[in-house]
């Protein structure tokens, strides 16, 4: 690994200033996991390392009657051990509790995972359909942005050399609403995704008709990919495995996967198919049973 | 936990579990590992490795690493002696050739993988010399890559050594191909047992090349002092074999050198070569400090292992009763880089376990451009029989037979003439069959979807050959048991126990250690299931010479001849005067006044080729949509001959298990088109974690060994072959496809399940 | 290599200072620098475990965290698992039940399984393998290894 200066800054605007003093030489360090890896293969080689676990806007989790702020530095297992996410945001718990082992849960963060824009991410298929955005802050101001529009290549996000996520927030889902994130891997766990789907939806009261849904898949194409097409073809569809096999392979039809050493085209494909569908299917459960504890 | 039903109670040691004396500091971190010793102004070296797969080296300039601060010395192939390449015999350490492992070890002219070392930094941290190898600039001639073993057979492959000289694994192979070297085996005539057969089945099958994936990556320290005598630190499974293997390579004499062994974390096969240790060694010679070498995990993938890819294609005749008639076997192993590869152990593994009066076998050790091929426990086994073992899944079901009755009608039993034409050592394999047949887990229901059932049957061979061991009885009764066989899972407590047995007392009392290379007699490695088997054989002969002394020494207290002194779990008598007696401990505290100390040190050579025997029983599940396989139950059924610590034979049975499972799901090499490994860490090489394995249940049987005093059979290595085949009979049982390429990946199972509904709707 | 930070760090109850340079992770600086060699190297890259260790209560691998990031932190290893030299029952477990073969991943396996059992004393089977499941073991195929932890949950429960 390449020598580098760590900078521990304690507070927001001292972040602020040090990414935009040394924008495009600077790396912020959120769990490190995906980060001290690709320093150690020469993937990046910071000149700066700025750590985001000192600063209290990143480390925010508030769960309040709006919205769920998750700061950008908050702990995959952090997320996963709240009881009140795991009873709002099921998806979100889905996606945090199998990345890596308990060990990269201890460290990891959503905040990294949608950074490194990996196209595998687990967790960014579930904030897509959970409907999330970005607050994003450097020395010329702050952003909202939603997050599908974070990545947009392997590795690559629309965030500039100088910009700073800070936090997530989404928004509190309406009663009979449910969500469901899968993966598919070749072990029970550890692996990088071969692909993973995320599937939100909102039911009408009787759990009869689709209202509103939203599914996104990846390791299905460059950038983890928000189908909104797929989740568009179910509103006011009848909930039936008719509706959900049409908005299945409408996200198959999406996908453009690649073959690699982790899954191949054709194999990806019928995957997101199968994860989709099953997704779904777990998000209406959840909304009927989320629909049933309002009621 | 089941464990075994002892056939005889004649034993007060074996067959007991006491704890092992290494395990203390293996559970409060004292224990020293390869990495965990350090010396005083030792310098740590790394080395650049070939980013390509096949290529000419016109030139290294490594002026500018030489130039960093911070490091001491940089070497290139340039740097070490030319060694001769040719085959040498070592006698029980097998056929070898110097000068390919000298060049494995740093590339001179040629890079032949993706990973071949090519040139080395020492330097005052691991950071700096990092650095330094990443300014090392290499002008390469790049050259056609040859990636699997049909390629390289190919007529117009391309020609990876210009004068291919054929390896040896036991068995030296012929020169066949530009690319392959041959080895050949048969009986009777196929033609004819062909013509008489009912059934012909022809069948190909294919597997990927694994690693032998131990959690401790390579790690050596050598120290080349002012004498030109080298001191090396490291795991090895065997450091008298590295000791005269680095002796050739850089030029000194053996007896110049001291191997000492520390904690070994896993080898299964992959730790009884040299890859770092010259390179150590050349690197202390030009700094004249100790040098230090670990690999990271991405090299122990590109540059050490792996085990082979194979390509195997059978023809197996068969009569409508089940009998076995004929078989042609064409087996295609991958040697890797340099020749040598497991090709005669895949043959005497693929059918020695059945009569097959016709029978020919082309064996075949291939050169591509991956590393060199190695042992991996029960080298070649799995690949052959995951071949073979659903071949005879497959005529037992078209012949309609239960499987193991199929089985039992060509079963080879005691004495019938194995293929390379010696008959099979004492065993009871009938025994083995029969309980499994009536067994629960195979007469268990198996319900639901998906669901599926799968045997697999194994026979694989010990090696005994050269041992080592030394017992020195001290004036307190206490007993140093020292041997030349390093400990990779226990063998230390299994050897004390049998020390201890023949010696008649508490096992408490033996301290067993394991010697470097200055410090006992010579051993091969412990490889092939032999340490306790084999060194165990020779300790118990150690044992009964010390017991021979010590009657002597009670013989001369007490004023009689030796043959009047009887000596019965550790108390020594006078048979003419049975009141006259001493314990092992009395007699051990008057050592000096009979003639001073009693110590006995031997190297013998117990018997190789004793067959142990098991079969796999495993249920399954196949998610039809997404083509995973779950493990839902598993049984092993091993004998062992006599289970000397039986927890730790389980754990042996299981843990072999469990990598065979690996291997059949999902461990595999990944190489793009250009021979680039893309998969060289734990990440994606993917071995089994908790959550993909079932408890593993153990039948553990016992049909004596006549080999060894107490019947002991090497149990490490056959429970590793059955896996692949049982996993895929099972899935057969369950979805009704043959998965005939290894890994049984998710994508493979959904594409055969997917071919045949379209071929289902196609015939519809 | 004048960019050496100091740090200081509670390790295994005991005050302890340190100089590290930034790019040395906490698995160099136990090993390397304070030579805590219990903790081992595996990979290098937080799939296989056998560097886990507890910094403030939270399980991690050593070799994902960086040494600086330490400041002020408590880290627990296995050289702290014994307690004035009576031996963790996990321990005891691990040595009676033959939890271990070669004893490489035994302290990364300790460390995981002391951190589930300080968060879940009973746990069953399932729970056990998947906490385990970031710890790779070639040797045992688990079996021995999970039942050395339920049976260490056992003897934890009687006490």
């Amino acid at each position: 690994m390449n020598d580098f200066e760590y900078l521990a800054p304690r507070e927001l605007d001292e972040a602020v200033a040090l990414m935009t003093e040394h924008a495009g030489s600077a790396q912020l360090l959120a769990g490190g996991t995906d980060l001290l890896v690709f320093m150690r293969n020469g993937r990046k080689s910071p000149e700066f390392i700025i750590d985001a676990k000192k600063i209290p806007e990143l480390n925010r989790l508030r769960l309040d009657a709006g919205q769920l702020t998750i700061g950008a530095a908050v702990s995959c297992r952090t997320i996963w051990e709240n009881p009140e996410i795991a009873e709002k945001f099921p998806a979100l718990i889905d996606s945090t509790a199998l990345i890596g082992g308990i060990q990269i849960q201890g460290r990891a963060t959503i905040g990294g995972n949608l950074c490194n824009a990996a196209p595998s991410a687990d967790t960014v298929p579930a904030i897509i359909v959970y409907g999330a955005v970005a607050h994003i802050v450097s020395g010329k101001g702050q952003r909202e942005v939603p997050v599908e529009e974070i990545c947009t290549a392997p590795g690559r996000t629309s965030l500039a050399d100088d910009e700073i996520l800070v936090c997530l927030s989404i928004p509190m889902p309406p009663a009979n609403s449910g969500a469901e994130f899968l993966r598919f891997i070749p072990r029970r766990e550890m692996d990088i995704a071969v692909a993973n789907s995320a599937a939100y939806v909102e039911l009408d009261e009787a759990g009869e008709t689709f209202k509103n849904a939203r599914i996104a898949a990846g390791a299905v194409a460059p950038t983890p990919l928000f189908v909104e097409a797929a989740g568009a073809a179910l509103k006011n569809k009848p909930v039936n495995d008719e509706s959900i096999a049409a908005a299945a392979a409408l996200a198959r039809a999406a996908a453009t996967p690649i073959n690699d050493m982790r899954g191949t085209i054709e194999h990806r494909k019928q995957l997101v198919e199968v994860l989709t569908t099953r997704a779904l299917r777990g998000a209406v459960t959840r909304a009927k049973r989320e629909g049933r504890n309002n009621g | 936990m089941n464990k075994p039903e002892t056939t005889n109670n004649e034993f007060n040691v074996v067959g007991t579990t006491p704890i092992r004396p290494d395990g203390l500091d293996k559970v409060t971190g004292r224990a020293v590992f390869a990495d965990d010793f350090h010396l005083p102004n030792m310098l740590h070296g790394k080395i650049l490795r070939s980013p390509h797969a096949h290529a000419r080296i016109k030139s290294i300039d490594a002026s500018a690493a030489a130039a960093l601060p911070g490091v001491r010395a940089v070497v290139t192939g340039a740097d070490f002696p030319v060694i001769e390449h040719k085959l040498i015999n070592q006698g029980a350490a097998g056929m070898i050739n110097i000068g390919e492992l000298a060049d494995n070890c740093m590339a001179k002219g040629k890079v032949f993988y993706d990973g071949h070392a090519l040139a080395a930094v020492a330097a005052d941290n691991p950071h700096v010399a990092e650095e330094a190898v990443k300014l090392i600039k290499v002008d390469y001639e790049l050259l056609p890559p040859v990636m699997d073993v049909r390629s390289a057979m190919a007529e117009d492959a391309p020609v990876i050594h210009e004068n291919l000289q054929p390896g040896a694994f036991i068995v030296p192979a012929e020169k066949f191909l530009p690319n392959a070297g041959r080895t050949q085996f048969g009986n009777g005539d196929t033609e004819q047992g062909f013509a008489e057969a009912d059934l012909i089945l022809e069948r190909e099958y294919t597997a990927e090349t694994i690693h032998q994936g131990y959690i401790e990556s390579h790690v050596t320290t050598v120290n080349w002092d002012s004498n030109d005598y080298v001191t090396v630190w490291t795991a090895t499974q065997g450091q008298f074999g590295l000791r005269d293997h680095l002796a050739d390579v850089i030029q000194v004499p053996i007896g110049n050198i001291n191997v000492i062994p520390l904690e070994i974390g896993g080898g299964f096969g992959g730790k009884e070569r040299i890859y770092i240790d010259p390179v150590a060694a050349m690197l202390s010679k030009k700094t004249g400090c100790p040098v230090k070498v670990a690999m990271r995990r991405d090299e122990v993938f590109r540059a050490t292992g792996p085990s082979s890819g194979t390509y195997i294609k059978l023809k197996f005749g068969v009569k409508k009763d089940g009998a076995l008639v004929a078989a042609d076997l064409h087996l295609a192993y991958e040697a890797g880089a340099y020749a040598g590869g497991p090709i005669f152990l895949g043959i005497l593994s693929s059918t020695s376990r059945y009569n097959i009066p016709h029978i020919r076998i082309n064996g075949f050790d291939v050169i591509v451009n991956k590393p060199t091929m190695r042992p991996y426990r029960a080298p070649g086994a799995p690949q052959a029989l995951f071949a073979v073992e659903q071949m005879i899944d497959e005529l037992a079901t078209e012949l309609d037979m239960d499987p193991i009755d199929f089985r039992m009608k060509n079963l080879a039993k005691t004495g019938d003439r194995l293929v390379p034409g010696f008959p099979l050592a004492p065993i009871d394999t009938v025994n083995l069959m029969e309980t499994v047949k009536a067994h629960p887990h195979y007469n268990a229901p198996l319900d639901g979807l998906n669901r599926g059932r799968g045997l697999a049957y194994s026979l694989w061979f010990n090696l005994g050959e050269t041992s080592s061991a030394r017992i020195q009885v001290n004036l307190d009764g206490s007993v140093t048991l020292t041997t030349a066989s390093p400990d990779l899972s226990g063998t230390r407590i299994s050897l004390a126990m049998q020390a201890a047995e023949a010696l008649g007392i508490a096992v408490e009392q033996v301290s067993p250690a394991v010697c470097d290379t200055q410090s006992i007699g010579f051993a091969i490695p412990s490889v092939g299931s032999r340490t306790t088997y084999g060194t165990g054989a020779v300790v118990c002969e150690v044992a009964e010479e010390i017991l021979g002394q010590m009657r002597a020494r009670a013989a001369l207290l007490w004023e009689i001849d030796t043959g009047q002194v009887a000596v019965e779990r550790g108390i020594f008598s006078n048979t003419a005067d049975p009141e006259q007696t001493l314990s092992f401990n009395q007699l051990a505290g008057r050592m000096f006044e009979t003639g001073g100390p009693i110590s006995y040190h031997k190297t013998g050579n117990p018997q190789s080729f004793i067959p142990g025997i098991a079969a796999h029983l495993v249920d399954i599940e196949v998610d039809p949509d997404t083509g995973k396989v779950d493990i839902l139950r598993y049984t092993i059924f091993q004998d062992v001959g006599k289970a000397v610590h039986p927890d730790y034979v389980e754990g042996q049975m299981q843990g072999a298990a469990v990598q065979g499972i690996g291997m059949a799901l999902n461990e595999e090499y990944f190489y793009d088109d250009e021979g680039h490994l893309k998969n060289a860490s734990l990440l994606d090489y993917r071995l089994p974690t908790t959550l993909d394995i079932p408890m593993i249940e153990t039948v553990i049987l016992e049909s004596p060994n006549p080999a060894h005093p107490f019947g002991v059979r090497g149990c490490g290595e056959i429970s590793i072959a059955p896996p692949p085949a049982a996993i895929a009979n099972a899935i057969y049982d369950a979805v009704g496809v043959r998965i005939n390429s290894m890994p049984m990946a998710p994508h493979k199972v959904c594409a055969a399940i997917n071919a045949k509904k379209i071929a289902a709707a196609a015939a519809a | 290599m004048g960019n050496k930070s100091h740090i200081t760090a509670t390790i295994n109850g005991e005050a302890r200072d340190f100089l590290c340079e930034p790019r040395q992770s906490l698995l160099e600086v136990l090993r390397d620098v304070l030579y805590l060699t219990g903790t081992k190297e595996g990979c290098n890259d937080g799939n296989c475990g056998a560097c886990s260790v507890i910094v403030d209560g939270v399980l991690l691998d050593a070799c994902c965290m960086l040494a600086v990031e330490t400041e002020g932190s408590s880290i627990e290893t296995i050289e702290g698992l014994a307690k004035e030299g009576e031996l963790h029952p996990l321990q005891s477990a691990f040595l009676e039940e033959t939890g271990m073969q070669c004893g490489i991943c035994t302290p990364g396996f300790l460390m995981s399984a002391k951190a589930l059992l300080d968060k879940n004393p009973s746990p069953n089977e399932q729970q056990v393998r998947h906490w385990l499941a970031g710890n790779l073991c070639r040797c045992t195929g688990y079996d021995k290894l999970v039942r050395s932890v339920m049976k260490a949950a056992d003897t934890l429960a009687e006490a």
